[in-house]
C-alpha cells in the first residue's frame, strides 16, 4: 500500500512539472511582443493570412485566456505540439526524429562523466596531498570553468584538423548507407567520441571534485579504520569498504545535474552538427521558428524527468539501503 | 572582519584568483579607453592571423579587431554576471526567507516549486525566454537570473531554518519584536555567508550561460561578446582559430578567477565548513 502511495506522488509531481512547463510556454507566447497567432506560426512574416487565421481558429486566440490556456493544455496532453510553418512538418514529429541521436550523446556523456568522476576522484583521493592529487584537481578546476563549445571547438582543432584522427561533425560518414549493421555503428562511434567528451568534460570535473572530499571523509570513518585494524588489505578496503559508500553523494549529483547536461547537449550539438534536438534547437532559433522551440522545451523537459527516474534506480542499486527503508 | 580577511589573504589560490579578476576588470574599464572604436567596425585586413598587420590578436572573417573585442566583451560578461546574480540572489533569498521562516504549507509549495523549477533544463529555457523575447541586455539578464535562482533559494531556506532555530531569535521573538525585524536584524545577518559564498559563484556560471547564450546567436546585437565572437568563429575554424581561440580564453581566465575567489571566501567566512 504505501509502495502504491509513493508511486502515486511520483506520478503526481511528474504531472505537476509538465503543467508547469506548459504555462510557462503559454505565457512566454503572450508575453512576446506582438500577435500570439504571429508566434506561433514563426515570425518574420514567414507565414501567410490563412495560416495566420488557421491558428487562431485552432489555439482559440479570439477566446478568453482561460479558454486559451485549457485548449493549449489539452493539445500538449495529446502529444500535439503544433506545425512548423518553417519546416512544413508536425513539430512532434520533427523532435521525435531527432530524439535518437541525442539520447546516444547525452547517455554516453552521462556514463562517460560517471564513470571518468568516481575514477580520478578516487585516484585524487586515495593520494591526498600528493602530487597526482593535485596534478587532477588542478585539471578538474580549469574544466570546470572552460565554456563547453569553446572546448568543442578547440578539440576539434587539434584531434581533427591537426592530426586528423577523429571527425570533426556529423552523426555517421555520408557513405554509411552501404556499411554493414557492425560498421555502421563503429562508424557512430567514431564520430560520438568528440562530442560526448565535450559534453562530459565539465561534469567529470564537477564529481571528480565531488567524489575526492567524498572519498577522503570516507577514509576517516569508524568502518573503515575497523577494516585497517582486521588488517584487510588496502585494495580490498577501498573496493568493499569505500568506493560505494564515496560514490553515493556523486550519484545523487550527477542526477541533479540532468537538465544541464541535456542544456549542454545544445551547444554541444551545435558545434558537432549532431543531428539531435540540440542542432534542432540552434537552427529554430536561428530561424526563430517558436513552435519547434516551445515543444524541444516540454520534451526535453520530459526527458530530464525519465533520466531522473533512471538514476532513482541507480541510487537504489548502489545503496541497497533505500530500497528497504 | 578583520579575520576573514587575513585567512582570504592567506590563501593562495585566493590571492591569484584576484589578480586574474583585476584583469578582467582592468579589461571591463580600458576597454573604451585602449580601443576607443566599436568592436563591430572594420579596424584591418580580414583573416590576419596574430602579429600579423599590426593587429596584436588577428582580425575576424570582416577584418574586425580580435584584441578590440575581447577587452569589449570584457564589459558585457562582467556586467551580465552581476547584475543577473543580484536578481538571482534577490529572488532566492527572498522566496527562501520566507519558506524557512514560514514554514508549514507556505514553506512545503514553495520547496515544490523549488524542485520543479530545477528539474527544466535551465538553459533550454533560458534559450526560450531570449528567443521569444527577442535578445537585448534586459532580458539576458532576466532570463540567466530566472535559472539561477533555485540553488540560492534552498541555501537561503536552509540556512534560515537552522538560524531560526537558535536561542538568540527566539529571545528575540519572546521579546515581540516583528517579523521582519528578527529576519533583518538577526537571522539574515547569521544566515547570509554560504550564501555570499554561493552567490559568487553563481555569478561564474551565469558568465558561462551568457556566453553560450550569445554563442547560439541570442546575444545583445549591440554589444560585443566572448561568446558571439567564438559562435563566429565555429564556422572558420580551419581557416582562423584565433578568432575563436582568445575569446575562449578570456572567459576561462575570468571564470577561473571568480570561482578561486568564491572557493577562498568560503574558507575565510565558513571556517567550520570548509574543505579538509
Amino acid at each position: 500500500m504505501e509502495i502504491l502511495l509513493r508511486i502515486g506522488f511520483r506520478i503526481a509531481g511528474i504531472v505537476l512539472t509538465i503543467f508547469l512547463i506548459a504555462v510557462i510556454n503559454f505565457t512566454l507566447v503572450n508575453a512576446a511582443p506582438g500577435d500570439p497567432a504571429a508566434v506561433m506560426a514563426g515570425q518574420s512574416g514567414a507565414a501567410d493570412e490563412t495560416f495566420l487565421k488557421q491558428i487562431r481558429a485552432e489555439y482559440g486566440l479570439d477566446k478568453p485566456w482561460p479558454v486559451q490556456l485549457g485548449t493549449y493544455l489539452l493539445k500538449v496532453a495529446q502529444f500535439d505540439l503544433g506545425y512548423s510553418f518553417r519546416q512544413r512538418q508536425e513539430v512532434s514529429d520533427l523532435i521525435l526524429e531527432r530524439l535518437g541521436p541525442t539520447l546516444v550523446l547525452t547517455l554516453s556523456a552521462f556514463f562517460l562523466s560517471l564513470i571518468g568522476g568516481v575514477f580520478f576522484g578516487a585516484l585524487a583521493g586515495r593520494r591526498h596531498g600528493k602530487w597526482s592529487d593535485v596534478a587532477i584537481s588542478m585539471v578538474a578546476l580549469l574544466l570546470y570553468a572552460t565554456p563547453v563549445f569553446w572546448l568543442g571547438l578547440m578539440l576539434v582543432l587539434v584531434f581533427s584538423i591537426q592530426f586528423e584522427w577523429l571527425p570533426a561533425f556529423g552523426y555517421v560518414d555520408i557513405r554509411a548507407s552501404g556499411f554493414s549493421a557492425w560498421n555502421y555503428a563503429l562508424d557512430v562511434a567514431r564520430h560520438l567520441i568528440l562530442p560526448a567528451v565535450t559534453l562530459s568534460a565539465i561534469y567529470m570535473a564537477v564529481y571528480t571534485r565531488l567524489m575526492r572530499s567524498s572519498l577522503i571523509e570516507v577514509s576517516q570513518e569508524d568502518h573503515v579504520k575497523t577494516a585497517r585494524a582486521k588488517g584487510v588489505a588496502e585494495g580490498a578496503i577501498l573496493r568493499r569498504h569505500m568506493l560505494r559508500n564515496a560514490a553515493l553523494p556523486v550519484v545523487t549529483m550527477a542526477g541533479m545535474q540532468v537538465g544541464a547536461l541535456i542544456g549542454g547537449a545544445v551547444v554541444v550539438e551545435t558545434v558537432f552538427s549532431w543531428p539531435g534536438l540540440g542542432r534542432l534547437t540552434f537552427d529554430a532559433v536561428t530561424q526563430r521558428d517558436y513552435p519547434v522551440l516551445l515543444g524541444l522545451f516540454l520534451v526535453m523537459s520530459i526527458l530530464v524527468i525519465a533520466v531522473n527516474l533512471l538514476t532513482d534506480l541507480i541510487y537504489r542499486l548502489v545503496d541497497p539501503r533505500i530500497a528497504t527503508q | 572582519m578583520k579575520d576573514v580577511v587575513k585567512t582570504f589573504l592567506g590563501r593562495p589560490t585566493g590571492i591569484a584568483g584576484l589578480l586574474l579578476l583585476a584583469i578582467s576588470c582592468l579589461m571591463a574599464v580600458s576597454a573604451p579607453i585602449l580601443y576607443p572604436a566599436s568592436p563591430w567596425e572594420m579596424s584591418g585586413i580580414p583573416f590576419s592571423a596574430p602579429g600579423e598587420n599590426g593587429m596584436l590578436l588577428g582580425t575576424d572573417t570582416l577584418g574586425r579587431d580580435i584584441a578590440s573585442g575581447v577587452m569589449h566583451g570584457a564589459r558585457v560578461s562582467l556586467l551580465i554576471g552581476i547584475v543577473s546574480t543580484l536578481a538571482a540572489l534577490f529572488v532566492g533569498v527572498l522566496l527562501g526567507c520566507v519558506a524557512g521562516y514560514a514554514g508549514g504549507t507556505v514553506d512545503t509549495v514553495i520547496v515544490r516549486f523549488t524542485e520543479i523549477f530545477q528539474t527544466i533544463p535551465s538553459f533550454v529555457l533560458a534559450i526560450l525566454f531570449v528567443a521569444i523575447l527577442s535578445p537585448s541586455l534586459g532580458t539576458i539578464i532576466v532570463a540567466i537570473a530566472l535559472v539561477s535562482w533555485p540553488p540560492l533559494a534552498r541555501l537561503a531556506r536552509a540556512q534560515v531554518m537552522s538560524v531560526t532555530q537558535r536561542e538568540f531569535v527566539q529571545a528575540a521573538r519572546c521579546q515581540g519584536q516583528s517579523p521582519l525585524s528578527v529576519m533583518f536584524r538577526h537571522v539574515l545577518p547569521n544566515a547570509i555567508s554560504p550564501i555570499i559564498v554561493t552567490g559568487s559563484l553563481t555569478v561564474a556560471s551565469a558568465i558561462l550561460i551568457e556566453a553560450a547564450l550569445s554563442f547560439m546567436g541570442l546575444g545583445d546585437p549591440n554589444h560585443m561578446s566572448w561568446g558571439y565572437m567564438i559562435g563566429a568563429g565555429r564556422t572558420v575554424i580551419r581557416q582562423a582559430w584565433w578568432m575563436s581561440f582568445f575569446p575562449g580564453i578570456a572567459i576561462l581566465v575570468t571564470v577561473v578567477a571568480i570561482n578561486l575567489v568564491g572557493e577562498a571566501l568560503n574558507d575565510a567566512l565558513n571556517p567550520r565548513i570548509s574543505r579538509s
